[in-house]
């Protein structure tokens, strides 16, 4: 098997850059491997450890600074019999730590190199997250401030399942990343090493040097005992074979004659959790049911079990084209919050109108007809007004009928809540007039 | 005829997958997250993936290396999400990597207010990116256009390789409305070409006369090589000035040359109007029913409904203006689609009605601004 490096592209690297025996060292591991350039993708992203892709005759992705991890994963979720090396530096790994925790928790099987120099080789020997506070570097005193990062601990800490840390001149680095390409699973190898054209220009940095800092630190050596585990993707193909496919959307057959021919505009002005944008639902389908379109238009809060809500529902034998409402034919008051969210609106509201108003729930005067119905009094839990509500408007003929709201009824729930659901709407006494 | 109750962002998942999407990865935003969860719901039990990255930037960074694998991908999101996703989009643009994108706009600026619609992305979709270059931007007026858009969407994306936006709003992606399922179908569904077989390929080489380079995967029998820097035909760094120009000139052309086959739009026209009103996405829908309450009161006015943002349909725009005296540009936000039709009708009265507080422009907004604007 010949050598994957690419004839036509040597490495250009400053003499003396440790990335150049990593390139050298690569090679010898996917020789080592009996790997084809086919089966291999390198992935790279932005400074000195960008430029691996190009010196191999594999498949090559070089993307932006850091995330090079994002398009390795995606590369394996796609294919996953895909040999997936990934180098970055100690740049990359900086500005693309969110992406580096994410990949040791996930686990996908992908081998991390971080190139660790210690700077920004290519931008002028600025401080990175691993350079040490007492090293001369080209962001003035910045680093003095910050702590240097062990990349190690915390890919053990966000759960990578192997983990090297190691000097370049390692004698049996070859073997060290063969290793780690071959594990089943992610892993992380931290590789030390000498940026010649700036780190060690204004910092004694030696071999030897690298191998006394490394001996001060936690070695890494492998495979982490206690994040061992099944690789993401054979796991996600487990759990994704088991999800059962989706239905076409059901679809509504006609049964009923509408209550009119004309648009008509409800809407429900309540509190969250008072299942208002269900009850929304519920009515469009009603609608659904005597061959009406139908839109709902819901408007609430991030918060979710508090605040308003509110739906508002147009149902119309001709298309619906604007889905806002201007002059509705019902309103339903079921909490302070909704009204007080619409609150300008019941100065507009004219004769041809019907409030329906819970017992309990205030409303600013308007020249609405004003129906009252005291839920609270009839035994009914806030998480039912709303569908209460409804079997009101059927029962007094307004938007729908009976027969519709138990139809959606049907349609919408199964089993008990179906059961309960069409008890509560039958139980309602449709309350009075005012 | 039956009849299902769907909202929009539903329908984009639906039509993604009818178009082949097998591939999605999006991180939680209102009111883009339920096509995250009817992806999850609908992906994986065809053997596709759908993942939730740990941030946008990563979201759109697997759908990235997906595409390149080979895969039909698509991500989605809103405003905030677009900003992350911004040095994404370049790489997605210079890549010439296939990818659908959707931004359900919500008011913005900044995070805004995740439960309240606008359109105030149009002009950053198109010139989110870095280098300036031309991009496609389809907007969905109602939720069969999100269907049918996404079909088209990536049937573009694999046409001219290159990433396509569905600029949605909040305001068509969560209101559910009635719809004729039987109307939800993929008509037509493209894939990336393959080179000839026999040629030697490299990745960014395109045959003369043609603007669009041949797709092969990345993990396929061939070497591919994908980078986001200035490359040659080879896919490898180049400075040599004029192979730069040629490779950003070709891919500039690819979608400013095909406007007019790219170009979407709906012309209701009256003989005898005075103002054409011109508009977009959901707004789309108010301006068609007070120019429908106009006409039935005796101003007739005509009105071009904008399914292409960008490459901006000039050629439509400019044959619809012809007869009118002037043309009212109503958008969701402060003033921004305005300016495209300023700039193609030079001595034109171009009027701008809008409006960006988290309401929906009502007809009859639309309609003073006709009369008395």
């Amino acid at each position: 098997m010949v050598s994957l490096l690419n004839a036509a592209r040597p490495p250009v690297f400053c003499p003396g850059c440790s990335h150049e025996r990593i390139t050298q060292t690569l090679d010898k591991t996917f020789h080592a491997m009996n790997l084809d350039g086919n089966r291999i993708v390198m992935v790279s992203d932005i400074g000195c450890s960008g430029l691996f892709d190009t010196f191999f005759n594999t498949h090559a992705l070089h993307g932006l600074h850091g995330r090079a991890l994002t398009y390795a994963a995606g590369l394996k979720l796609a294919r996953p019999e895909l040999t997936v090396v990934v180098t970055m530096g100690d740049g990359g790994q900086g500005i693309g730590g969110a992406h580096l925790l994410a990949a040791c928790r996930r686990n996908l099987d992908m081998t991390l190199l971080v190139l660790n120099n210690f700077n920004f080789g290519m931008t002028g020997g600025q401080y990175s997250a691993t350079t040490p506070p007492d090293a001369e570097v080209g962001s003035g005193f910045l680093n003095r401030l910050e702590r240097p990062l062990d990349v190690c601990s915390v890919a053990r800490a966000a759960g990578a399942a192997y983990v090297v840390r190691c000097s370049t001149y390692r004698s049996d680095i070859a073997d060290v990343i063969r290793k780690a390409v071959e594990f089943k699973g992610f892993s992380v190898v931290d590789i030390w090493g000498i940026c010649p054209g700036r780190f060690s220009k204004r910092n004694r940095l030696t071999t030897k040097g690298i191998e006394e800092m490394l001996s001060r630190l936690t070695p890494f050596e492998g495979e982490v005992a206690e994040n061992q585990r099944r690789k993401f993707g054979t796991h996600y193909r487990e759990l994704a074979a088991a999800q059962k496919p989706v239905p076409p959307p059901p679809a509504v057959i006609a049964q009923f004659d509408p209550v009119s021919a004309e648009r008509q505009e409800v809407i429900l002005l309540g509190s969250a959790g008072q299942r208002i944008i269900t009850a929304g639902e519920m009515l469009c389908l009603a609608g659904l049911h005597a061959g009406l379109n139908a839109t709902q238009k819901n408007d609430y809060d991030i918060t979710v079990l508090r605040g308003p809500s509110i739906s508002e529902m147009i149902l119309s034998p001709q298309a619906i084209d604007y889905t806002g409402i201007s002059q509705p034919s019902v309103v339903i008051a079921l909490g302070p919050e909704g009204v007080a969210r619409r609150k300008k609106m019941f100065a507009g509201l004219d004769e041809t109108c019907t409030v329906i108003q819970a017992v309990g729930v205030d409303i600013p005067a308007c020249r609405a007809r004003i129906h009252r119905v005291d839920l609270k009094g009839q035994g009914f839990k806030g998480t039912d007004w709303a569908l209460a509500s409804l079997g009101v408007l059927a029962q007094l003929g307004l938007v729908m009928r009976p027969q519709m709201l138990e139809a959606a009824i049907a349609a919408r729930l199964k089993g008990d809540s179906q059961a309960g659901a069409l008890e509560v709407v039958r139980k309602v006494k449709p309350g009075e007039s005012i | 005829m039956a009849l299902s109750l769907m909202e929009g962002n539903e329908a984009i998942a639906r039509g993604a997958v009818a178009a082949g999407c097998r591939f999605f990865a999006g991180y939680p935003i209102t009111p883009a997250t339920t096509i995250l969860n009817h992806m999850l719901a609908m992906l994986p039990p065809l053997g596709g993936v759908c993942i939730q990255g740990e941030d946008e930037i990563a979201s759109i960074g697997f759908c990235l290396g997906a595409s390149m694998a080979g895969m039909k991908v698509m991500t989605a999101t809103s405003g905030p999400g677009i900003s992350l996703y911004s040095e994404q989009i370049s790489f997605a643009i210079g890549g010439e990597i296939p990818i659908v994108i959707v931004d359900i706009q919500r008011l913005g600026p900044s995070t805004g207010s995740a439960t309240r619609g606008a359109d105030g992305d149009v002009q950053f979709l198109q010139w989110g990116n870095s280098g300036g270059m031309p991009v496609i931007v389809l907007a969905p007026a109602d939720v069969e256009d999100c269907f049918k858009l996404t079909v088209q969407a990536f049937n573009l994306a694999e046409l001219y390789r290159c990433p396509v936006f569905i600029a949605s709003n909040k305001e068509i992606a969560m209101t559910r409305v009635s719809v004729d399922p039987d109307r939800l179908k993929a008509e037509t569904v493209i894939d990336r070409a393959a080179p000839e077989p026999g040629r030697e390929f490299l990745p960014f080489q395109t045959n003369s006369g043609e603007q669009v380079p041949a797709f092969l995967p990345i993990g396929g029998g061939t070497l591919v090589r994908q980078t986001s820097s200035t490359h040659g035909p080879d896919g490898y760094l180049t400075t040599d000035p004029a192979e730069i120009t040629r490779q950003l000139a070709r891919m500039q052309a690819k979608i400013t040359n095909a406007e007019d086959r790219l170009a979407i739009v709906e012309h209701d026209s009256v003989g005898a109007a005075d103002t054409l009103v011109v508009t977009y996405g959901v707004t789309s829908r108010a301006a068609l029913a007070a120019a429908r309450g106009l006409r039935a009161s005796g101003t007739p006015v005509s009105l071009l409904v904008l399914k292409t943002l960008w490459p901006v349909p000039e050629t439509a725009i400019r044959q619809a203006a012809l007869s009118a005296r002037r043309v009212l540009v109503v958008e969701m936000n402060r003033g921004q689609y305005v300016r495209e039709v300023e700039r193609i009708l030079p001595g034109k009265t171009v009027q701008f009605c809008g409006q960006m507080d988290g309401r929906l422009i009502a007809p009859d907004t639309i309609r003073e601004a006709v009369l008395h604007g």
